[in-house]
């Protein structure tokens, strides 16, 4: 409840914010701070430097792009994300993980961007970048660049940033025409998810033509499940192409279980099937 | 580290450490100490404020990241003397009973009134998910927010 | 107008919805500092160096201390050493110096000008531990082999504790036409009030007395234990101070050590102290409940009479024992065994542990739950095995309303049941449940393959925990009453102050107190003010818990009131010219019998009676009375609850879709209040049964350290409570109550797990351990499906 003392840098610009950073290798970025004063907190994290970039208003946005897609300012709130409608249109399954973060008041102040540099593995709306396939735009004061959410998460608590580099933005596809949707099992203490299901689904009449899904909670990290997406591709859905799909989850899960005293691996692997079905249930409702 | 921001409608400045929790600056800085902490990993909503209008752990933000914002606290809630009607409505459904969750409780709940003025029971329970009591079962505080939602409909 | 009975809004409130009431940790004085306290990261270890050098150089720090540099003060004492005890007692020293015995033991304290630099310091000392083998479970710390806590206590016991016949139960068990036997696990828990536990003190040299401010549930029991005990200095040289305090659900009862530290530093260091708990440091240093390995048999006729009940329990208390540790599994466990029935043989055997986990102590129910747990699914087990409905168990068994008072088989020493109609608070809840179409439905929901539970707990709850011949009684009890203490003083304007020695954290004292007065007295609550939780002005009181204050300490109020009015009546006749004998006091007014014009309000008593120039020859000045009531036996509150469950077979997810409880509390002076109180009560009992859990690992680490783990109940994971009640007066005190602080949380626990076994009891389910998980009723679900059995 009482942080360890750091040095405090308020930069009023993205690129002072990069220069900041640049000039200091270990300093950490504060955005939302919901992730990361926890840890603070109980000295479970200690830090040199907290760079706030928590004012950057370029940061901010959430609009439509050329695509169709949608673009999220980094520092999008949680609360702004789940209320969007540029959002809802273009990937609603973002829009209603974002709504299930943590409760009210964290998803007020608590961002995307936070969230993703500090990739919990049972964050919701981390698990639904991977499955609809966004891109983190990151930027460093030499350049910028961007990685597809399949290579931006490494393990546990690990991602694809450097030190000096700021998450700026992600990019989602449009997936309006597509079935989509989130669910999850809420932890009754944490509310993090026991596990947690974003399947993105492209539909041709009845039959599914490729599929999406996304495991997280119940691994280290968000986590794709590439056997249950062939099982889902080419089906029309059926209760049997769900029974495969949620088999498949399981092993496509099954070296990279995390659990604990109440919910162990065994039981969290076998709920990613079970989350797996009211995914694609959801989706087509 | 100088930090100015408007506390219940009166502006006040301060020089503090960076790692100072708003909720400490809050309580130890300015007197007000109607805003409890109640937890040290963000989950209870005892600390819970409106900052910029919107709901905050002020236990999860540090005094310096709030400077400039407009904050109201437990205490800026009853108006001219006047309580503030879910203050009224808890004390009239017997909302509380140690009190301590109560002034998150109170500044959750109105905050998602703001949003939710007609909700379901369920949505209220929703609602209160970074919120916890130990005394109530919630089954009062529930009943509080309630009957302020439905004195709302009528008034309109 | 009559206000008992009735749902006055609380007079308490206005201070607590708008963030004016002081708790603890909003008091500040002029040159207050701050402790943080290090705590052992081992659960079993002895410390073999410490260097605070580096924490006592940072700026800001006042001083560093150790254990040593308390040596002189005494470990703390264990105020009920039941079961012969004695021999093997070990408490908390205000710093551990040379060994801990839990994960969370204070070693060390920083004194600094705040807890930001304090909890800095706190991190630069260096500590040498040799780590020894720990052991958490109780019943494993007693097998051969398992590492030693204490060198008093062989095997880890703390205690062997016994109550009941146990060759009669025996006997019985062997004539029974059935014996259910089963193995009972209730599990730790942390009472996780929403205001941790903090003090702070000060220590005025040229007096050589302190004032300490503390969050307890006992101001004076503080006061008692820390001067005659700890300090050794006279209890006039303390006050001890309660503010207002944020719930306490028995962990606040007890003296910690970190009391007595403060305390101590404050005279050392000549400045007022204070130190306040975070939550990390609640979780491992306040302490837990329950914490039971129970084996159970219970013989019945195939009739569904029980004939017997043979309980031994390991119970956990933790790596040393906290103030009233050792009575909690024996007297107020061992002697409930009997519930809501008669059972004709009893026999309890209490094996009490040593472990090296956090203490054990009072939490809500305090022993009472264990023994409801082990009754009501006894119960059910009983109906399971006979294939009977559980309801016609219940009644089968139940103490009949013309059986009182009746005397559970001698288990309760000497007490007896006080009053009690059981089947028509079953009958209530049966009605409101819609029992039978909901049977009809659960029959239906069978066949579409849903798993709906219908469970139902009828407790009785010994509560008003008083009377001192029995709680004190030597070698059983804690060797001290249980008596409380009120003083009514009408002052000269008539306006009333009620001081109580109860201590009020949210039950609402100062408006039911009130509504008694204001009933007696016949005067608005407006005109009554009830003050508490200061030893400085209020009479000695033990405190408040186990259902006591309005039983104990609201009867002594009573008391009070009646020897004012007797009072009143001598003032007002010699006022009105009229003997006392032909006056009446009635509305409050004292007015001659049958002329109710020729009167005299107790305003214009209270002003004669302060004035005093013209009172009746002999009688003292003052309307003013304090009286101490030591009430013959405990009060038995009951009821019945029922639990409706539907279990989601694909996640083992529990829904709990309807909760019924209908009490019986005796008298109610505010309804409003009792309702409450039930609620608080349920929420926690199905918090135990399905969530709430403290766990060690093997090496006595608290894998449940925080709100992040341990599941506290949550708003959207309850329904709203159905509640009824009927009203049977107490015949034990003259006012008829009986108590209701924790008839909720002794329910409840039971009528969840009844509820979900009886879901799954198609499955050949008996019993599943708390908390259930969705694992756990997964996995038997699962397993069923497998196995195709």
């Amino acid at each position: 409840m009482w942080p360890s003392a750091f040095e405090y840098q308020r930069p009023v610009s993205l690129a002072e914010a990069l220069q900041v950073l640049s000039d200091h290798e270990d300093a950490k970025v504060l955005a939302g701070g919901h992730s990361l004063l926890p840890a603070m907190k109980l000295r479970l994290a200690e830090h040199e430097m907290l760079v706030d970039i928590g004012r950057l208003s370029e940061l901010k946005e959430i609009i439509t792009i050329r695509n169709g897609g949608v673009k999220i300012g980094a520092l999008a709130t949680h609360a702004e994300i789940a209320a969007s409608v540029d959002v809802q249109r273009a990937c609603p399954a973002l829009a209603s993980a974002a709504g299930m973060v943590g409760d009210q008041q964290v998803r007020n102040w608590g961002t995307l961007g936070g969230n993703l540099a500090h990739s919990d593995p049972a964050s919701d709306p981390t698990t639904v970048v991977l499955a609809c396939g966004g891109t983190i735009q990151i930027q460093s004061a030499s350049g910028s660049r961007s990685v597809s959410a399949d290579d931006f998460f490494i393990d546990l608590f690990t991602v694809d940033i450097n030190p000096g580099e700021l998450i700026t933005s992600v990019e989602l596809p449009d997936l309006s025409r597509h079935k989509s949707a989130y669910v999850k099992m809420a932890h009754p203490a944490s509310r993090y998810a026991v596990v947690g299901v974003g399947v993105v689904l492209e539909m041709s009449g009845n039959t599914c033509t490729s599929a999406r899904v996304a495991v997280g909670g119940a691994t280290v990290k968000p986590t794709r499940a590439p056997g249950a997406e062939s099982a889902l591709a080419g089906s029309t859905l059926d209760e049997a192409a769900l029974n495969a799909a949620a088999d498949a989850v399981k092993s496509d899960i099954a070296d990279m279980l995390i659990g604990d005293m109440n919910y162990p691996e065994d039981y969290r692997q076998e709920m990613a099937g079970v989350y797996l079905k009211r995914a694609v249930r959801a989706a087509l409702s | 580290m100088k930090v100015k921001m408007k506390v219940n409608g009166t502006m006040y400045e301060r020089d503090v450490e960076p790692r100072m929790l708003l909720v400490h600056f809050l309580r130890d800085e300015l007197g007000l100490t109607g805003t409890k902490i109640g937890c040290d990993t963000s989950q209870c909503g005892a600390c819970t404020i409106h900052m910029n209008g919107r709901a905050l752990k002020s236990c999860t933000c540090l005094a310096v990241q709030a400077d400039g914002a407009d904050i109201t606290t437990i205490e800026g809630m009853a108006q001219n003397g006047d309580l503030h009607p879910m203050q009224e409505s808890f004390w009239e459904n017997h909302g509380l009973q140690c009190g301590y969750c109560t002034p998150g409780m109170i500044m959750t709940t109105t905050a998602f009134l703001k949003d939710h003025p007609n909700p379901t029971e369920a949505e209220i329970r929703h609602s209160l998910e970074g919120n916890m009591c130990r005394c109530t079962g919630y089954h009062n505080i529930v009943k509080a927010v309630k009957a302020v939602a439905a004195a709302n409909a009528g008034g309109d | 107008m009559a206000v008992v009975g009735t749902p006055v809004k609380r007079t308490e409130d206005p201070r607590l919805i708008t963030g004016e009431a002081k708790y603890l940790e909003d008091i500040h004085l002029p040159g207050m500092v701050h402790a943080a306290i290090l705590r052992s990261p081992h659960a079993h270890a002895r410390i073999t160096s410490i260097n605070t050098a580096k924490a006592a150089a940072q700026p800001g720090v006042l001083a560093v201390f150790t254990g040593q540099d308390f040596a002189d003060l005494p470990a703390l004492p264990c105020a009920w050493q039941a079961g012969g005890v004695t021999n093997h007692v070990n408490t908390p020293r205000v710093l551990e110096i040379d060994k801990v015995t839990f994960t969370g033991a204070g070693i060390a304290v920083v004194i600094a000008e705040n807890r930001y630099i304090a909890e800095d310091a706190i991190q630069l000392i260096e500590v040498d531990y040799e780590v020894l083998p720990a052991v958490v479970d109780a019943e494993k710390a007693t097998q051969p082999g398992a590492p030693q806590l204490h060198e008093n206590a062989p095997d880890n016991i703390v205690m062997e504790w016994e109550c009941g016949s146990a060759d009669g139960t025996a006997q019985a068990l062997q004539a029974a036409d059935v014996v259910v036997r089963q193995r009972l696990v209730n599990q730790r828990l942390i009472p996780t009030s929403m205001e941790p536990r903090g003090t702070i003190a000060q220590f005025l040299p040229a007096t050589g007395e302190f004032t300490v401010w503390v969050t307890s549930q006992a101001p004076h029991v503080m006061r008692l234990l820390m001067t005659a005990f700890v300090f050794g200095i006279p209890e006039t040289k303390m006050r001890v101070i309660s503010p207002q305090i944020g719930g306490g659900f028995g962990a606040k009862i007890f003296l910690y050590p970190e009391y007595c530290l403060i305390a101590a530093l404050s005279k050392k260091i000549g400045r007022p102290v204070k130190w306040m708990e975070s939550r990390s440091e609640n979780y491992v240093a306040t302490t837990h409940g329950r914490d039971h390995i129970t084996e159970i048999e219970v013989g019945a006729k195939q009739d569904g009479t029980i004939t017997a009940l043979k309980v031994h329990t390991y119970a956990n208390l933790g790596g040393v024992l906290s103030t009233i540790a050792p009575g909690i599994p024996t007297t107020l466990y061992g002697r409930m065994l009997s519930g809501a029935y008669k059972i004709p043989h009893i026999y309890c055997h209490v094996s009490g542990v040593y472990t090296n986990t956090g203490m054990v102590d009072a939490y809500r129910g305090a022993g009472r739950p264990e023994a409801t747990y082990v009754v009501e699914r006894a119960v059910d087990l009983v109906a399971h095995k006979l294939g009977m409905d559980p309801v016609a168990v219940r009644r089968k068994n139940f103490v009949q309303p013309n059986d009182f008072p009746y005397d559970p088989v001698g288990i309760l020493n000497g007490l007896k049941y006080d009053s009690g109609d059981y089947d028509k608070t079953l009958d209530r809840a049966l009605e409101m449940v819609g029992y039978d179409r909901l049977r009809q439905e659960q029959a239906q929901a069978r066949q579409q393959g849903r798993y709906l539970g219908i469970g139902l707990s009828s407790y009785i709850e010994i509560c008003g925990v008083a009377p001192s011949a029995w709680i004190g009684l030597k070698g059983e009890g804690w060797g001290a009453g249980l008596w409380e203490s009120a003083n009514v003083r009408v002052h000269l304007t008539g306006k009333v102050v009620v001081t109580t020695g109860s201590q009020s954290h949210g039950q609402g004292h100062e408006t039911s107190v009130a509504q008694v007065v204001a009933d007696e007295l016949g005067m608005p609550m407006s005109d009554v003010i009830v003050q508490h939780s200061d030893t400085l002005g209020t009479p000695f009181g033990y405190g408040t818990y186990g259902s006591r204050s309005t039983a104990v300490g609201t009867v002594a109020v009573h008391r009070s009131l009646q020897r004012i009015k007797d009072k009143a009546k001598l003032i007002g006749a010699h006022m009105l010219e009229a003997a006392p004998e032909d006056v009446v006091y009635e509305d409050g007014k004292v007015h001659v019998k049958g002329s109710p014009d020729q009167a005299k309000t107790i305003q214009e008593i209270a002003g004669a009676a302060a004035l005093a120039y013209d009172l009746p020859a002999g009688v003292e000045p003052f309307l003013d009375d304090t009286s101490y009531y030591d009430p013959p036996n405990c009060t038995y509150p009951f009821g019945t609850h029922i639990c409706v469950v539907e279990i989601d077979p694909e996640t083992g997810q529990i829904d709990i879709k309807r909760y019924i409880a209908v009490d019986d509390v005796g008298k109610v002076i505010n309804p409003m209040i009792v309702d409450g109180q039930v609620h608080g009560g349920i929420a926690q009992g199905v918090g135990q049964a399905l969530w709430e859990s403290a766990v060690y690992d093997d090496n006595g680490q608290l894998v449940s350290g925080s709100l992040l783990d341990y599941a506290l109940p949550r708003a959207d994971l309850l329904p709203s409570f159905e509640l009824d009640r009927t009203e049977t007066p107490s015949p034990v005190n003259p006012m008829g109550v009986k108590g209701a602080g924790e008839t909720g949380t002794i329910a409840a626990t039971p009528a969840v797990v009844n509820a979900v076994v009886d879901a799954l009891s198609p499955l050949g389910v008996t019993h599943i351990d708390m908390p259930l998980t969705p694992r756990k009723i997964w996995q038997i679900i699962d397993a069923h499906s497998n196995g195709g059995d």
